[in-house]
């Protein structure tokens, strides 16, 4: 049996740690690109939302690498992503793909088939040694997540920015040679050193701008064009509103009693929305709000061209753009790949910030002159 | 002698020059097509301005647009600014108490609102193309008649037909169905001008204050027809500057002014680079799966820049060398 799953940011790491702990052969997928895109735009129904044919991509890339099996989370919010597991099944055996599908779907009161799903991935009955296994992937995927919050920020701060770049560019490079966790964890230390060693600028303030939108596009950098590594590089730290990690901490945990960041959101969007939208909708008003709360300088919301929690949300936010007085772009993502219409918005957004910020600085000397 | 300075903004449709004096006001004005020749129409237009002027001190150079990398490189700017924040000052230069400004362009089309002189929020057509220059410049030599003309016809009908403006795709089709059906000229450009400007306001108008004064400004400015849409649409006057075609161009080298007093010199590489053989390679990088391609701008047998690559291998690897990329 060779595994291999989607990518999504740094949850191909976690998952080949665990996975490789537990004794099984992972097969990773290629980084995206625009083979994998171009492969997914081919077999996938042509008004699906970007994700799915990004995934298919994945997987064609996988089998071509050796890959029997795929696992996939489901999941049943109000959202096509609930049907992707269905889809992308389809898909692949018309295409004459003879591969096992292992969807981790939620339970719904029925426990015992999640528990077998993970059983059946895990190849092994023994609880214990899938509970260690499990632990451990949530390390990593901590780790990994806190690694990526630490290069935006440095990115910001660096001197040079194109070094974070290069770490970042080698870590990743590094990280398919090496195998199980313990290996993985001692990469991700290794370079968070690395990182932490860039020389700094001689800048005491640095501008803000919080992330927003669909999870998927938000954490996987080549469908949103490497927008982080773009901000960085104008000298901007990022803070994306959804990382697998917080994902992980809401669904595995203190989502159950209350206490998860996803709580903390909902609250906030509830004068504007009250209820699921589906997908991460509501998450996206309420994190523009708390982002807004912590003065931050802008929002930039992501989302794939047609993605309906997100439309409804994009709809909400210059209500909040208004009310809390800070500026929000929303970007759309597709199949495009040129880049110069993007960055245009990018830079007119930073200069707008820049702008504001200067007004507000003057405004402070004026208040207490 | 008098100091003057040089905004080009190279877009998709049109390529455009101008020189600027120390009031801000245009002295020479080039309105060119791109025809997807940008350098070749850059230096066309630079010797055109040698030729009218003389040997006018040009005290510096702002570039815009969506190939304003490659006229920096090409003319060596003190400034490289997007379209967005260039079309605001010159908005502003243009009206000083300006609270949005519409913008339709080859390709795009935006709308910028600003507050006492700072853009406070704006947006672009993202996805779709629906209802800029090219558009109408299309259903123009479909209909038979000339673009500069478009508008007066419009303003022509007394009894407009609705044309479904969602989709550039469907907009067409509509209109060819409404032909069909024997509707007048002029009442269907109407109904195109009126579906055209629908769009722009459900589109990226959507959620955006558009308070007066307004001012309209890019290529399809010009058309009359458009601009009678607007003010129905709106219930206000529409300004629209003299030079409403090239205010990016103009807002770059207002930029260009203010950036040359900062640092006290200018990176201009002077009027002889029309002379220059600049050269464009394509070079297929197969080192990933990404293959990306990238452009070379050579001069005179001399690299001078790089892009297209996605992880920086290229691009970096003249940096160690004298070359400087904007």
């Amino acid at each position: 049996m060779k595994i291999t799953f989607p990518h999504m940011g740094n949850v191909y790491i976690a998952g080949k740690g665990m996975l490789e702990d537990l004794g099984r052969e992972v097969i990773l997928p290629p980084p995206c690109s625009k083979k994998t895109l171009e492969i997914g735009t081919k077999y996938s129904p042509e008004s699906i939302c970007l994700p799915l044919k990004i995934n298919i991509g994945n997987y064609i890339e996988s089998i071509e690498r050796g890959a029997d099996t795929i696992l996939l989370t489901g999941s049943c919010g109000p959202c096509r992503y609930g049907f992707y597991s269905v889809i992308e099944k389809n898909i692949l055996q018309e295409l004459g793909y003879n591969v096992d599908f292992i969807v981790f779907d939620p339970p719904e009161g029925k426990p015992s088939k999640l528990l077998n799903s993970f059983k059946k991935a895990a190849g092994t009955d023994n609880a214990i040694k899938i509970f260690k296994g499990f632990y451990k992937g949530k390390k990593i995927i901590e780790k990994a997540d806190n690694l990526t919050k630490l290069s935006n920020i440095k990115r910001a701060h660096a001197l040079y920015p194109e070094k974070v770049d290069n770490i970042m560019h080698d870590f990743y490079k590094n990280i398919e040679d090496v195998h199980g966790s313990n290996e993985i964890l001692s990469l991700i230390n290794y370079t968070s050193k690395k990182i932490n060693s860039v020389k700094e600028k001689k800048q005491s303030e640095y501008m803000k701008v919080g992330i927003v939108g669909e999870i998927y596009t938000i954490i996987e950098p080549f469908v949103n064009l490497e927008i982080e590594k773009k901000l960085g590089h104008f000298g901007i730290e990022v803070e994306k509103s959804l990382t697998p990690s917080k994902w992980l901490s809401h669904h595995m945990g203190l989502g159950n009693i209350g206490i998860s960041e996803e709580r903390k959101k909902w609250k906030a969007a509830k004068p504007y929305l009250r209820t699921l939208v589906g997908g991460h909708g509501r998450e996206t008003v309420g994190s523009a709000i708390l982002y807004a709360k912590e003065d931050y300088d802008g929002v930039i919301q992501i989302l794939p061209f047609n993605c309906m929690p997100e439309i409804v949300a994009e709809s909400i936010l210059p209500t909040v753009q208004k009310d809390y007085d800070i500026p929000i772009l929303t970007l759309v993502v597709d199949e495009m790949t040129g880049e110069a219409g993007y960055l245009t918005r990018l830079e007119a957004f930073v200069d707008l910030l820049k702008k504001r910020r200067e007004e507000k600085k003057n405004g402070e000397l004026l208040l207490r002159g | 002698m008098e100091n003057y300075y040089l905004g080009v903004d190279v877009g998709s449709v049109s390529t455009n020059l101008v020189v600027i004096d120390e009031n801000n006001e245009v002295v020479i004005k080039k309105y060119l097509r791109t025809q997807g020749k940008p350098i070749k129409v850059l230096q066309k237009g630079l010797n055109e301005i040698k030729q009218k002027s003389g040997n006018l001190k040009i005290k510096g150079v702002g570039t815009t647009g969506s190939g304003r990398q490659l006229a920096s490189v090409i003319l060596g700017s003190d400034i490289v600014k997007n379209e967005i924040t260039t079309h605001a000052v010159a908005a502003i230069q243009f009206k000083k108490d300006v609270k949005t400004v519409l913008e339709i362009g080859g390709q795009d089309s935006k709308i910028i609102t600003l507050k006492d002189s700072i853009v406070t929020d704006f947006a672009m057509n993202t996805v779709c193309a629906a209802g800029t220059g090219s558009f109408l410049d299309r259903q123009a030599s479909r209909l038979g008649i000339d673009i500069k003309d478009f508008g007066n016809y419009a303003l022509n009908s007394k009894n407009p037909v609705r044309i479904a403006g969602r989709c550039a795709v469907f907009a067409e089709s509509d209109m060819i169905h409404k032909q069909q059906l024997g509707h007048n000229q002029e009442d269907i450009i109407r109904g195109l001008c009126e579906a055209l400007v629908r769009n722009y306001l459900n589109n990226i108008g959507k959620g955006k204050d558009i308070k007066p004064p307004i001012v309209f400004q890019g290529g399809v400015a010009a058309n009359v027809g458009i601009k009678k849409a607007f003010e129905n649409a709106l219930q206000t006057e529409i300004y629209i500057p003299k030079h409403h075609d090239v205010m990016g161009a103009i807002g770059s080298a207002i930029l260009s002014k203010e950036e040359v007093k900062k640092k006290g010199r200018s990176k201009f590489k002077g009027f002889n680079i029309t002379d220059l053989n600049y050269k464009v390679r394509g070079i297929d990088c197969n080192d990933c799966a990404n293959m990306c391609e990238i452009i070379e701008i050579v001069a005179d047998k001399k690299t001078i820049a790089r892009w297209g690559d996605k992880c920086g291998k290229w691009t970096n690897a003249l940096k160690g060398e004298d070359q400087e990329l904007a």
